[in-house]
């Protein structure tokens, strides 16, 4: 690890301004950005933590709507969102107790691995990522592997999530990582069924237009029974072939149908 | 009445008290004054000419004390391997050199070509990235396959050859068993492969040196199997320190599963920089590093074929077999695929006609030597993979097969036709246990059950046998080996009573500090906490060869019994002397000196006392002082041997593979320890059922590792295995050790994994699928593509 400055502020205006200085970067749980920065992969001058940032802390539900604090912890939500369970339980199966007590959900949003669960949650939930700055859709947010919509300096201040009707995650873990080699999270909305696949695309998180379709005219796992994916753009590696991953994503969304809640 | 103390019993480890405390006591934690760092340059590329390292720039980086290249060790000696072997036509193996740091050419990517010391660990490492380096990529070879391949590139260039050797074994065998498979009524055949591991240890390597300029000694601390060998290696081929002024210290070890067997260049490395720099110098591998770096293991790819009549009795077994070796050849590389592996080819089976080939091939990846098992779980795995496959097309149920061929009680000492007297064993008994630990008779209801639930369930048999206490030296130096494979101890009497026993084996995981007390402690009739074991440190034990190959107690444990023999015959000395009695009166019983026939007698205790305060000894007759030492060298090796059972339960949706039951019956001979021999049979088989299931070291074809972190090669964990139903009741004593013990630290992982696949492809076919083999490890993903091709 390269030396570096560190910044504790507690509020939002305070953590954006400490981040308009040169090679800053947000620090939320350290649980993918310290790794690489002790393997000398990344070189922040400064980091701001957000951890003490009131505002983004906390989880509540309000009607149809869950609010997820932007520093809010993986754990926090595992034991917070009761309102939304199947959330809750994605929350509760990711790395580790370790990566779950210090892992949030804006660092996972904002880093947006290919292979990471909280893209599905938020793309199934027609969540809305809300910034320091505005508002951004789910669909907006997300722009391929490790890509999203935020700008330099923007931080993710809270989440918030459409209740589904019915809802389940499904992840079938990489045996050596344990993120997930194929994860699906299937949302019963009342305008209609979405499926948000992870771990799959070398485009990283997407929803699976003919499965939601299928789904949203018959919420059954027969519905999509005829249904397959082109393994073409699917990720490829020593754990599963591209045809392995579109095998998969079908498992996953039935089962993920035949579990929802 | 089960013990609680002594021989048989099971005390709880009494070194766990520290280990679970935080209070263990490993390389890293050692800090000396004035201590610095050292940093490693190591290769990105797999293959590579060095056409420049320049130091400048690092040298002026701040805290940075000395820079290394592979210039600064042209004159010193290189490291060797511990075996030799001739090719089947006589010529002598191709032995590589293998330099402290690479020069010219580095040779797989980790190889290490330069290495700063700084004043700390950051700053060293500030300055490796620092140096200014030309090498040019060269085509690599990463598999033995490829490197055979005709025009191959070469890994080193003065050797001309990527073919270490091409062993044949034994060759007066060949023509027989071509014969005998050419006229066979049946023959299998089977090419597998057995996956390259990365062993893991918990604690990465790591070394200290310290160098005293006022007297010229050496001290280094490092994480070692075997602190003699190091020293030897490092002295007599490496570095040419007179043995006299090295001490080699490995304190607490946190595993080496065979990869701190070895001597490698970091240690080197640091005690040069340690003299250069008249200050001690500590390196701690990162896991990077210990991934790119520590000895691999197996990686075999053989062709095995089983010849046959058609009831299943077995004629001739052949095998075919390329071992990558890596891109040097590490201390044992060249014995691990030949003796410890080609020897054991008839397995547990009275077969007449075995012939081994194996050819050693040099390749651009890291160094491959033993691990847990060592070429015994290649052996096995070929030979129960082939047999579950005859079952199958001979249509033999798969224990049927191996009882029918099986080498009956009466048959030992038995020679095989590879070479190796097995001297007991009852394997029909150890399959009866099987067969009743594992309630095998109640598998066709639970594989209804699985199937009512959608999953499909299998059933995988396996018996093996292994060879461990390697000896004797005199055998294995007509083999090839360039050391003696002995063993050592010191048992030492304190004045007070209290023991220390020096002794040569090593502990990092074993549970030595507990085992060893309990044997002295029975011989001596006193209590084990009175007795302390030292090892580790070459300037307090006897010269030992360490731990590796299950041989702890088997060698060691003899040398142990051996000299705890003399004390009680010189005690007995004394006693008479204290007694006024005559030697020939003594008995010694309890921990009691007594004259037979009266109600004299003296406690062990007194005696020790009397030995350091001897007023009254006649000098001429009796020396002062009770401590003794025996070097034990073993008549032969031991052989342990089991059965094993695997139920697995296959999703057919997703491949995925649960193990649902696995059982364990082994014959270890004598038990000293139960609950430790339960603890190293559950590793073992946690680490063969990741080798069966999870852990693949992949190459590309580059030479680039892909699965060179937790994040890509797949580490069990505990909700991975299953609960084990372990046995050791089936005991057939070592004929020829004064224990009567076999071994036990490696059978765990011999025994499971062709029990594992067997299961599996008993599954698939259990579906009718038209699957008789699948390499490991079985990933999902592999499961699944094996049931839909
Ligand atoms: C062993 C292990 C196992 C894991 N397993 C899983 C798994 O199964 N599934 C899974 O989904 N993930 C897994 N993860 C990743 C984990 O969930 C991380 O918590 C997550 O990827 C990053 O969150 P973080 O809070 O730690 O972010 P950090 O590491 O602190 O930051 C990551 C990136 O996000 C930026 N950032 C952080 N917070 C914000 C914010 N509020 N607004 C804008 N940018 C921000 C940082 O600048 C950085 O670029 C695992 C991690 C580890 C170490």
């Amino acid at each position: 690890m390269y030396n570096f400055e560190y910044e504790k502020p507690s509020s939002v205006v305070d953590a954006v301004a400490a981040l308009a200085s040169d090679e800053a970067q947000a620090l939320g749980g350290g649980q993918t950005l310290i790794p690489t920065m002790k393997q000398r992969l990344a070189s922040p001058a400064k980091l701001v933590s957000l951890s003490g940032v009131a505002e983004m802390q906390g989880v509540s539900a309000d009607g149809g709507l869950l609010t997820v604090g932007g520093a809010v912890t993986h754990a926090e939500v595992a034991a917070q969102a009761s309102a939304y369970p199947a959330l809750a339980r994605m929350a509760g199966r990711i790395g580790d107790p370790a990566v779950r007590n210090r892992g949030t959900i804006g660092g996972s949003l904002a880093n947006n691995d290919p292979s990471a669960d909280y893209p599905a949650a938020a793309l199934a939930s027609a969540a809305t990522v809300v910034t320091n700055a505005r508002e951004i859709a789910a669909d907006d947010f997300f722009q391929g592997m490790f890509d999203t919509a935020l700008d330099e300096g923007e931080i993710i201040t809270s989440v918030k999530f459409a209740v589904p009707q019915a809802a389940s995650y499904q992840k079938f873990v990489q045996p050596a990582s344990r993120f997930a080699l194929v994860g699906v999270f299937v949302a019963k909305h009342a305008d209609g069924v979405r499926v948000a696949v992870t771990g799959a695309s070398e485009e990283g998180v997407f929803r699976w237009g003919e499965a939601e379709a299928a789904l949203s005219a018959d919420f059954a796992a027969d519905a999509i029974a005829g249904l397959s994916l082109d393994p073409s753009g699917m990720i490829g590696d020593l754990h599963g072939t591209k045809e392995y991953r579109a095998h998969l994503v079908g498992v996953m969304t039935k089962r993920a149908v035949a579990a929802a809640t | 009445m089960p013990k609680d103390s002594g021989i048989g019993a099971s005390p709880k480890r009494r070194e766990d008290v520290r280990f679970l405390t935080g209070n263990g006591n490993y390389t890293d934690d050692i800090n000396l004054h004035g201590q610095a760092y050292a940093a490693f340059a190591r290769s990105n590329v797999a293959n590579g000419k060095i056409n420049s390292v320049d130091t400048s720039a690092a040298e002026a980086m701040p805290g940075v004390l000395a820079v290394f290249t592979g210039e600064d060790f042209v004159e010193v000696g290189g490291n060797p391997a511990g075996w030799y072997i001739e090719s089947r036509d006589g010529t002598p193996m191709k032995e590589p050199k293998r330099p402290v740091l690479a020069h010219g050419k580095v040779r797989h990517v980790g190889d290490a070509y330069a290495a700063v010391i700084a004043e700390t660990y950051e700053q060293a490492r500030d300055a490796v990235e620092a140096l200014e380096v030309d090498i040019d990529e060269l085509p690599a070879v990463a598999s033995s396959v490829a490197a055979l391949a005709e025009g191959a590139p070469l890994v080193h260039d003065e050797i001309e050859t990527n073919l270490c050797f091409d062993w044949g074994w034994i060759e007066d065998n060949r023509a027989a068993t071509d014969e005998a498979i050419k006229n066979a009524p049946h023959v299998t055949t089977l090419e597998l492969v057995n996956n390259r591991l990365v062993p893991n240890a918990m604690e990465p390597r790591a070394s200290t040196a310290n160098y005293n300029p006022g007297t010229g000694d050496y001290t280094l601390y490092t994480t070692s199997q075997n602190p003699h060998l190091t020293r030897l290696l490092i002295c007599a081929f490496v570095m040419g320190i007179p043995e006299n002024k090295l001490t080699v210290i490995a304190p607490d070890v946190g595993g080496g599963f065979g990869s701190k067997i070895y001597h490698y260049g970091e240690e080197a490395l640091v005690l040069a920089a340690a003299k250069k720099l008249g200050r001690p110098v500590k390196w701690t591998a990162d896991r990077s590093e210990s991934f790119l770096t520590d000895a691999h293991g197996r990686d075999h790819v053989t062709t095995i074929e089983l010849a046959t009549e058609t009831d299943g009795t077995f004629i001739a077994i052949r095998t075919s077999t390329l071992a990558n070796v890596g891109a040097y050849l590490s201390n044992f590389s060249t014995c691990v695929p030949t003796f410890l592996h080609g020897t054991l080819m008839a397995g547990n089976y009275a077969v007449p006609n075995v012939y081994v080939n194996l050819k050693a091939v040099i390749t651009n990846t890291a160094p491959v030597d033993a691990y847990r098992g060592a070429g015994r779980p290649e052996a096995t795995y070929s030979i129960e993979r082939v047999i579950d496959k005859c079952a199958r097309e001979l249509g033999i149920d798969p224990i049927a097969i191996r009882r029918k061929n099986f080498i009956k009680p009466d048959q030992f000492p038995y020679t095989t036709p590879v070479g190796l007297q097995y001297d007991t064993g009852d394997y029909d008994a150890v399959m009866d246990k099987l067969e009743e630990i594992g309630d095998l008779a109640g598998f066709p209801a639970r594989r209804a059950e699985s199937e009512a639930n959608g999953k499909i369930r299998g059933l995988g048999i396996n018996s093996y046998i292994e060879a461990c206490g390697i000896a004797p030296s005199n055998l294995v130096g007509v083999l090839g080996a360039r050391v003696g494979l002995y063993d050592a101890a010191t048992v030492r009497v304190n004045a007070t009573g209290t023991l220390a026993v020096m002794v040569g084996a090593h502990s990092h995981g074993q549970g030595h500090e507990t085992a060893f007390p309990q044997v002295v402690a029975e011989m001596l009739g006193i209590d084990e906490g009175l007795i302390e074991i030292v090892h580790g440190d070459t300037s307090k034990i006897p010269f030992g060869m360490g731990t590796y190959g299950s041989r702890s107690l088997a060698v060691c444990g003899s040398a142990v019994v051996r000299a705890t023999e003399k004390i009680i015959k010189k005690a007995t000395k004394i006693a008479a002397h204290m007694m006024e009695a005559s030697e020939a009166d003594i008995e010694f019983k309890d921990g009691q000196f007594s004259v037979t026939g009266t109600d004299k007698s003296v406690a062990f205790g007194e005696v020790a006392f009397k030995a350091y305060v001897p007023h009254d000894f006649p000098a001429e007759e009796l020396e002062p002082g009770l401590e003794e030492t025996a070097f034990y060298d073993p008549a032969n090796f031991t052989y342990p041997a089991g059965a094993y059972a695997c139920e697995v339960e296959v999703d057919p949706d997703t491949g995925k593979v649960s193990i649902e039951r696995f059982s364990a019956a082994d014959d270890f001979g004598n038990i000293i320890n139960p609950m430790i021999v339960d603890g190293q049979v559950h590793g073992g088989i946690g680490q063969g059922i990741g080798q069966a299931l999870l852990e693949g070291c992949v190459y590309d074809e580059d030479g680039q590792l892909l699965s060179a972190s937790y994040m890509d090669y797949a580490m069990p964990r505990a909700d991975d295995l299953p609960f084990y139903a372990v046995d050791h009741s089936c005991q057939t004593p070592c004929t020829h050790n004064p224990l009567g013990v076999k071994g036990c630290g490696e059978a765990g992982a011999i025994g499971s994994p062709p029990a594992v696949v067997n299961a599996v492809v008993d599954a698939l076919q259990s579906a009718g699928k038209d699957v008789t083999h699948i390499d490991m490890p079985l990933s999902p993903g592999r499961v699944w593509a094996a049931m839909n091709g």
